[in-house]
């Protein structure tokens, strides 16, 4: 150890040290069993039988009425779901960081409450207002409608996980705007108004341009998030009725857990689901990104 | 310098806190005289433990049983994660298993098991239906539990009301059913059944009948005929307003602790959330549920839920778990005579179905010698097949009876989607 280390090298050092501890957890926990799951889409078998199959079960999974429900389920739940949320999200934000409101705390902390409560306890809250006899039936009964079987029908079954989504998350995304919104400057809407800018040309010519950045966060999270769901079809529908609200993930589950155990061709669906949420993630930066 | 080597020490302490798990435990040398075991109701299996363990006790009073509740899908999930990273040391030594999983397990996952065919207990004592669930070529892989046959409680004020009794209801068919169930609707406007979760209705009335949805080595889902029969009675009992179908498990045991149904079909273990509206006390009767017209084969008796024992491949002390399990659970009568008054624990055990307890009379079933009753219509039920495919079928069975009831769909061309839907699951 003679020779002497000069400060950029010796700093360089301390900070891979201190990446290398996470960096090294994050590998072993994360990546390493990432590139097992591929390897074991590539397989079929278990144990000791466990023979290569290239891509037979990639092959399999258009061939399967099951995964194709479920694929059209995600895919409907991520493409209404994910817009109705990020504009009511938005509009919450804009409106709660209007300096003409009052008890701001209140609200903020009433819209943000529902991402502290548990994916299953909620689900579970959501079960019973929708319940044949629950809240919201009894509800409808006061309005003259008559009541639906939310759980036992198709769309409703579908719209009820939607609603639950939306309570649930809405209120996560609004933070992310809220924290945006406080980072535009004041005295450009204040030059806007003088100018004689309206509401709503404020919004789409200035808010929204300048937190473009937040929304396409929140929009790659919540794609993601999406097309992973799978507390909410387990716990408030069980994919049911038959399989019309099951998703992806939860087909995973009960591949691998519920059904004759199939770890292969369950790998080959998270396989799958990583390579929609890459392509979808890189198409939102690419239409977000607007530098030359 | 100082500076690096407290860095390294550092990183080399982060490392060592990421391998720290991955040493092998070293087992005790000493057999153990505690065994762990996972069972999952507080109110039922797990009582039954306590009690069992008491027992042993007398003979060996330094045992102990470590019970850990645990849901029984966890159990399984815990079972099949295991088998996966080939670590059994996370095992218990005894475990409590659904009666409908055992063969998908047993075929899947051997290794998880310790076959009990060296444990001494005489296996021709249990009833042969039951037993045969966690049986697979010769060998047993369970100690049977509790019993699972179909029972249907009917409310006999609610049927009185429309001038019937408890014999129009008593060992009938369907058509005789049905035209009653009519009279009860039109008389009192409530519902004859209540259930709960689709297909399990189905599959009771497929076993009533022995009709296998797995007949050697193939699935038998499409041209099964009692199938398409049982299909058609679940789906004109919805039409006719005869019963309702709840999603949701708490509102249908409200449905009948309520009144807003005249009675259930379900194994005979709901008797518990039954008898828990105390109030209901002497207005209810057991009668066995309704069988197939002009189909062979067909009775009034099937089977849904239960459970059995199971010693794990990684037991810590497999004579200890044996010898528990044969004195307690696989021989004694006094044990399950307490389980019966304190827990409505019915048995498959059959010298201990003839104890006195047995007898009983039965205030809540208006005197009815209920216990007795149900351990006969154990003995009558057919043996069904689902090979080791119980779940795929179900499922597949639960889409094709959503579609005929919510679509109006088919019932031929449904069976003919759940065969190819099965096929397809189980085909790798």
């Amino acid at each position: 150890m003679a020779k002497k280390l000069t400060l950029e090298r010796k700093q360089s050092i301390v900070g891979w040290g201190f990446l290398l501890p996470a960096s090294l957890l994050i590998f072993i926990f994360c990546f390493y069993p990432m590139l097992q799951a591929v390897l074991l889409s590539f397989k079929r078998g278990n144990n000791a039988a466990e023979r290569w199959v290239g891509f037979a079960n990639y092959t399999r999974l258009f061939k399967d009425k099951v995964f194709l429900e479920c694929l059209f389920n995600t895919v409907f739940y991520f493409v209404i779901q994910v817009p109705i949320m990020l504009v009511l999200a938005l509009i919450l934000a804009q409106m709660l960081n209007s300096p003409d409101v009052k008890c701001k705390g209140i609200f903020r902390t009433m819209i943000f409450l529902p991402c502290a409560t548990s994916l299953v306890s909620y689900s579970m809250i959501f079960k019973s207002l929708f319940a044949s006899n629950g809240f919201i039936n009894t509800m409808l009964g006061w309005i003259n409608i008559a009541p639906i079987d939310w759980f036992n029908r198709t769309w409703p079954a579908r719209i009820v996980i939607i609603i639950a989504l939306v309570w649930r998350w809405t209120g996560y995304n609004m933070v992310f705007y809220l924290a945006g919104l406080q980072n535009i400057d004041g005295s450009i809407y204040e030059a806007a108004t003088i100018d004689g800018c309206n509401a709503f040309q404020k919004l789409t010519k200035m808010t929204i341009p300048l937190l473009k950045p937040t929304i396409l966060l929140t929009a790659i999270m919540s794609t993601s998030g999406t097309l992973q769901l799978f507390d909410e079809s387990v716990n408030l529908t069980g994919g049911g009725p038959g399989k019309a609200t099951m998703t992806l993930a939860h087909y995973i589950y009960s591949t691998t857990f519920e059904n004759t155990p199939n770890f292969n061709y369950a790998a080959a669906i998270s396989v799958f689901i990583l390579i929609c949420i890459s392509i979808l993630s890189f198409i939102q930066m690419k239409v977000g990104d607007k530098r030359d | 310098m100082k500076r690096i080597l407290t860095l390294a020490l550092v990183v080399l302490m982060a490392i060592t806190t990421v391998f720290a798990n991955g040493a092998k435990e070293t087992p005790a040398a000493e057999k153990t005289n505690t065994l762990t075991v996972w069972a999952w109701d507080p109110n039922f299996n797990i009582p039954a433990l306590l009690e069992a363990e008491k027992i042993y006790q007398q003979k060996n009073p330094d045992f102990k049983l470590n019970i850990v509740e645990n849901p029984s899908k966890d159990i399984e999930v815990k079972f099949v994660t295991a088998d996966q990273a080939g670590d059994y040391s996370t095992l218990p030594d005894i475990f409590l298993m659904q009666d409908n999983s055992y063969q998908k397990f047993i075929a899947n996952y051997p290794g998880i098991f310790t076959t009990l065919d060296g444990s001494g207990i005489n296996f021709s004592d249990f009833a042969a239906g039951k037993l045969a669930m966690s049986t697979a070529g010769g060998k047993h892989y369970g100690v049977p539990f509790d019993n699972g046959a179909v029972i249907m409680p009917i409310r006999t004020d609610i049927i009185a009301q429309a001038g019937l009794t408890v014999d129009d209801f008593n060992g009938v068919t369907w058509s005789t059913f049905f035209e009653n169930a009519t009279k009860v609707k039109k008389v009192t406007g409530i519902d004859m059944l209540t259930t709960s979760g689709g297909s399990e209705i189905v599959l009771m009335i497929l076993q009533s009948a022995g009709a296998s949805p797995y007949v050697n080595g193939k699935v038998n889902i499409e041209n099964n005929k009692v199938l398409e029969e049982a299909i058609g009675i679940y789906a004109r009992l919805i039409k006719e307003g005869l019963m309702t179908d709840y999603t949701d498990w708490d509102q249908y045991i409200a449905s009948f602790n309520t009144g807003k149904a005249a009675g259930l079909i379900q194994g005979n273990w709901i008797i518990s959330s039954i008898t828990a509206a105390a109030d209901q006390s002497g207005k209810w009767a057991v009668v066995p549920l309704p069988k197939l017209d002009g189909v062979a084969g067909a009775t009034n008796y099937s089977n849904s839920g239960g459970a059995s024992w199971a010693v794990s491949s990684s037991c810590r002390n497999k004579e200890l778990a044996f010898d528990f399990l044969k004195t307690t659970l696989g021989s004694n009568t006094d044990l399950y005579d307490t389980l019966l008054v304190n827990n409505g624990v019915i048995t498959t055990y059959m010298p201990a179905a003839k104890s006195a307890r047995y007898q009983d009379n039965v205030e809540f079933f208006g005197g009815q010698k209920v216990y007795s009753d149900i351990v006969s219509y154990a003995n009558g039920v057919p043996e069904c097949d689902f090979g080791s495919y119980y779940n795929d079928i179900r499922s597949a069975l639960t889409d094709a009876i959503t579609n005929v009831v919510q679509k109006g769909a088919d019932i031929k061309a449904e069976m003919k989607k759940a065969q190819e839907a099965v096929e397809f699951a189980i085909g790798g």
